[in-house]
């Protein structure tokens, strides 16, 4: 167990955002493989699960690293830049007949997203304490856009036509 | 001291004149001088369709025992004047032994009313208000009553006290002077009863809304339709000083939405209506069935169908209720056969409403809801059927299939058991489901909540012993019962209509071999339904006929 | 050390029960239910004392997706029954969710005296301009010349308004969302929440189904340019003359909420008394 720096509230703040970033995209990519499964497309919804289990280890690692008492609360909805926390993938990014390299293109941008987060930090005002850590955490996603471009590799590309459906909505149901 | 002649137990009077005669507070008073002198008996109205001005009647019969049947014939039909009166003719038949009192003033009785055979006794009605400053002819006409059928004088001016906010001195003068008009007629005399007990004073629809309360409901919501009005105008002031409230509504498609979020929400909810907004409640009604959600509907029935006749009476709504929602949708339908009856079979609808979670329709109709009646004070029954509430604890299924039928339901407010309420079919737990497992269990459920009822005697009135039996429902009951009156004739009135009771009506109708079924609609509703539901043992014959004129006793003894 | 503490209060996904929803993976919806429940976690509320009514259509599916009370009732009538419900039970928090076809079309008169009544309720309309259940009619804000089965060259009509009519009807609180910022989403609903009276949320909640075309209205929806306004006349003229893709609250009045008739504690038998000769 090493022992840190007393955590500035500045510090903190930026790593239950951290946590919290980490925690939505588990959330989200849990949903994804819900809704998913519930369309039939289990293929997809089984990437969305690992997806969502890599992103709950990355919460549970800071979790340890932070070793707070139990769970911090989350900052207010209304505290990032953007929409939604950087590496959560937004509702619309799905369709039902999506396949795994789009799920994957998905991941992809999101990590890009929580990327360009850390460095703008990184290269911020903010404590050193603060930039030290974003800088870190930019070095992992960026390790993390690269995995996710080699598992893209191994993953057959969708061809023209992959979104129809022989049964056009209307005829079913 | 007068000699009083031979009384009669019961007497029929018309006061009529065109507007602002005052025909109808008139009535009022001699209704309520009745009331007051001890009689029985009703009242009933009838008007032309202008808003203001146009030609009433009242019409009363005053009895010594309780009733709210009209009687073949009226003894008196007074006019203030005959201004579009002849329009009544139907509604006020007369004969060779009635008279007419008509003020010479506004000429002759029309024919339609002579060719009766009654006797014309002029009566100068203006010329004799004008004798007193500030006297209406009106008062002048209610003496003239209260004097034929021997009310006291002191009764009559009570009823005044009671109704007049101006001209008190002037009117009880007038009614003094038309008594003595006819002091010396005696034929009318009316004999009162030997001991009254205690009385109300009461219509149809403020029963229904009394019936409500004492049922337990505190949330109504209104859309005003004739005949029905009334009722939730009653029960607007009446709620608040109850604890509950009333919202009046943009139109019946909100109004029973509304009843049914109000009941969802635990309070026993209301509204009233007649054919054309049962009509429209139907489709959410079936929401109530399916969510099994308690309501009421008191549809005061009018002369249909569509737009029909608003201020007339028919039976012309059991199909609608019985049958109209969509799908198998199994419910509470009751009739209740009398003016006082609204009580009873409201309040019995409310707690069946709840107990069951599932709508009630209560088919009142114009002819009971808009009489008003002077009848025996009502017990009052203390015992309500509540619903079964859930409590927390355990994983909830709402519609678990019990042996009842009946699953407790969760009120909101209370942790544990929250669960969505739905017009899908659903399974236990409340889930929407597709499954035919789950559409015939519940299907089941709702049927057998409803089938297992046990009315008890409050199923219907029977009354009286014979080989020929009268079955009927509602207003019906009244001029029945006065047709059978001695006779060794059964008289079977149905109050729940549904479900239907096929081992209690046999067994009502044990050793009957001739069955009549009395009904006011034009196709034979009620003769259907129970051919439908119930074998009518031996020879059955129809007795049936659209509104909107009331049944009168001689046209149910000319069936039998 | 300076940890943050754990919070008492219930989360978002306290609200969120384990139905799976119907919805097309992509629907606007998801997000508004997700909005919905961190709204209630926000307001800190408890599932027992918040009621979800709905009508018929993909939006009204949305309460037995929450872990509170839900009624799903009939087509288009959602606000007089969660009206009979909040009259009767004022204490409760009542949602009511509907969309563009079970609101503005068969749910449209309801609508106007629900606003007029301004009863202490929150209504969200889950607007994709099309009927998605029934799969692909125009509904009442379809653009005129939009294609389909039952209009095959549009239906040449002028779109309904609704935040015109709330407006002209009383409603109390006027706002627009969107689906593709469920945070700000959730905010506003808290909002509309708070705000007594009631509150109407158009959400745009796109069908990714049947209006695919719609995925690029997060390309058009931008925060409305200025704050909202109590006045009517001025919200007025900037409701008539908005671009349909103003996003917040765009009106806040301050009619105080139906309160219903006061009572007193009586008992039917003193109603009795009026009755007896």
């Amino acid at each position: 167990m090493k022992t840190k720096p007393k955590p500035s509230g500045q510090y903190a703040d930026f790593m239950s955002r951290a946590y919290t970033m980490e925690l939505d995209a588990t959330e989200r990519y849990a949903q994804f493989a819900e809704q998913l499964e519930t369309h039939n497309n289990r293929e997809v919804a089984q990437l969305f699960r690992k997806l969502a289990d890599i992103e709950a280890l990355h919460a549970k690692r800071i979790l340890d690293e932070m070793q707070w008492p139990s769970i911090p609360a989350l900052p207010p909805a209304y505290a990032w830049d953007g929409a939604e926390a950087p590496e959560t993938a937004p509702f619309d990014s799905l369709h039902y007949l999506m396949q795994p390299w789009h799920a994957l293109e998905i991941a992809l941008r999101c990590e890009r997203e929580a990327l360009q987060y850390y460095e703008d930090i990184a290269a911020s005002r903010a404590p050193k304490q603060v930039r030290d850590t974003a800088r870190e955490m930019a070095a992992e996603e960026a390790e993390h856009v690269r995995l996710i471009k080699e598992w893209m590799k191994r993953v057959p590309r969708p061809e023209a036509g992959w979104d129809e459906d022989p049964d056009p909505p209307g005829v079913t149901g | 001291m007068r000699q009083i002649a031979a009384m009669r137990d019961s007497v029929s009077l018309a006061l009529a004149g065109s507007g602002g005669a005052g025909v109808m507070t008139a009535g009022n008073m001699l209704l309520e001088a009745a009331a007051a002198a001890g009689c029985y008996g009703l009242m009933t109205r009838t008007s032309g369709p202008q808003i203001r001005g146009g030609e009433a009647a009242a019409m009363l019969r005053l009895a010594a025992f309780p009733t709210d049947a009209q009687e073949d014939r009226f003894h008196v039909l007074a006019a203030i004047d005959w201004q579009n009166v002849a329009r009544f003719a139907a509604e006020i038949p007369l004969g060779p032994q009635s008279i007419i009192v008509g003020d010479p003033a506004h000429g002759e009785p029309p024919e339609v009313f002579l060719k009766s055979g009654a006797r014309y006794v002029p009566v100068a009605l203006k010329k004799i208000a004008g004798e007193i400053k500030g006297a209406w002819p009106n008062m002048v006409a209610l003496g003239v009553l209260a004097g034929l059928i021997g009310l006291p004088a002191a009764a009559v001016e009570a009823a005044a006290r009671k109704s007049m906010k101006k001209g008190l001195e002037p009117g009880i003068a007038a009614a003094r002077l038309g008594m003595a008009q006819v002091d010396s007629v005696r034929d009318f005399f009316l004999a009162k009863p030997d001991n009254p007990g205690r009385r109300w004073l009461i219509s149809g629809n403020e029963a229904a809304g009394l019936g409500a309360l004492r049922g337990g409901v505190r949330f109504v919501a209104a859309y005003p339709i004739t005949p029905a009005t009334e009722l939730l105008e009653w029960l607007a002031p009446a709620l608040t000083k109850v604890g509950g409230s009333l919202v009046q509504a943009e139109d019946e498609l909100a109004s029973i939405n509304m009843a049914l979020g109000a009941s969802y929400g635990g309070v026993p909810s209301l509204t009233a209506t007649s054919g054309p907004g049962l009509s429209l409640m139907i489709e959410s009604l079936g929401l109530g069935v399916t969510a099994e959600i308690p309501v009421v509907v008191v549809d005061v029935m009018r002369t249909g169908p569509s737009t029909g006749i608003a201020t007339k009476t028919e039976q012309g709504d059991l199909n609608l209720a019985i049958y109209g929602m969509h799908g198998d949708a199994p419910h509470i339908v009751i009739a209740p056969n009398s003016v006082v009856d609204c009580i009873a079979a409201t309040q019995w609808a409310v707690g069946l409403a709840e107990s069951l979670q599932v709508p009630a329709i209560v088919l009142s109709d114009q002819y009971l809801g808009q009489a008003r009646a002077i009848v025996d004070a009502p017990a009052f029954q203390s015992v309500n059927f509540e619903r079964e509430k859930a409590g927390s604890g355990g994983a909830y299924k709402r519609y678990a299939l019990t042996p009842s039928g009946i699953s407790p339901m969760a009120i909101p407010g209370t942790a544990g058991c929250t669960y969505t309420a739905d017009g899908l079919e659903h399974n236990e737990r409340g889930t929407p489901s597709s499954q035919a497992g789950d559409h015939l269990a519940q299907m089941d459920k709702r049927a057998r909540k409803i089938s297992q009822l046990d009315p008890g005697d409050a199923w219907a009135s029977v009354e009286g012993e014979g080989e020929t039996a009268v079955v009927t429902f509602g207003s019906c009951t009244g001029p029945v019962r006065e047709a059978l009156a001695s006779k060794p004739v059964k008289l079977v009135s149905l109050r729940l209509l549904s479900p239907a009771q096929p081992a209690k009506l046999r067994k009502a109708l044990q050793g009957v071999k001739r069955v009549l079924v009395v009904e006011q609609n034009h196709s034979g509703q009620f003769l259907r339904y129970l051919r439908s539901e119930y074998d009518l043992p031996g020879e059955v014959k129809s007795l049936r006929r659209p509104g909107p004129l009331p049944f009168r006793p001689e046209e149910i003894q000319q069936a039998l | 050390m300076n940890a943050p503490l754990a919070t008492v209060t219930l989360q978002a996904k306290d609200f969120k029960s384990d139905y799976k929803p119907v919805w097309c993976p992509g629907c606007g919806d998801y997000s508004v239910l997700s909005a919905i429940t961190k709204a209630l976690a926000m307001l800190a509320l408890r599932p027992e004392n918040v009621a979800v009514v709905s009508g018929i259509g993909c939006s009204s599916r949305i309460p037995a997706y929450t872990t509170c009370y839900g009624f799903h009732g009939v087509h288009g009538r959602s606000l007089p029954a969660a009206t009979g419900l909040k009259v009767a039970r004022p204490e409760l928090t009542v949602l009511v969710a509907s969309g563009d076809g079970d609101g503005y079309s068969i749910g449209g008169n309801h609508f106007l005296h629900a606003c007029r009544r301004n009863v202490d309720l929150t209504y969200i309309v889950m607007d994709n301009h099309v009927y998605g259940m029934t799969k692909g009619q125009p509904s009442p804000t379809t653009e005129p010349d939009w294609p389909s089965k039952l209009a095959p060259g549009g239906t040449g009509l002028r779109e309904f308004h609704p935040l015109v009519i709330a407006l002209a009807s009383g409603a109390n609180f006027i706002a627009r969302a969107f689906s593709g910022d469920p945070n700000g989403c959730a905010t506003l609903i808290a909002e509309a929440v708070r705000h007594p009276g009631f509150s109407f949320i158009e959400v745009l909640s796109p069908c990714v189904t049947f209006r695919p075309e719609q995925r690029g209205w997060k390309d058009v929806a931008h925060p409305a340019p200025v704050a909202f306004t109590d006045d009517p006349g001025r919200a007025a003229r900037r409701i008539m003359t908005d671009d349909g893709f103003n996003i917040g609250v765009l009106y806040k009045g301050n009619r105080p909420p139906y309160g219903a008739a006061q009572t007193s504690p009586g008992s039917v038998k003193d109603l009795e008394k009026a009755f007896q000769l």
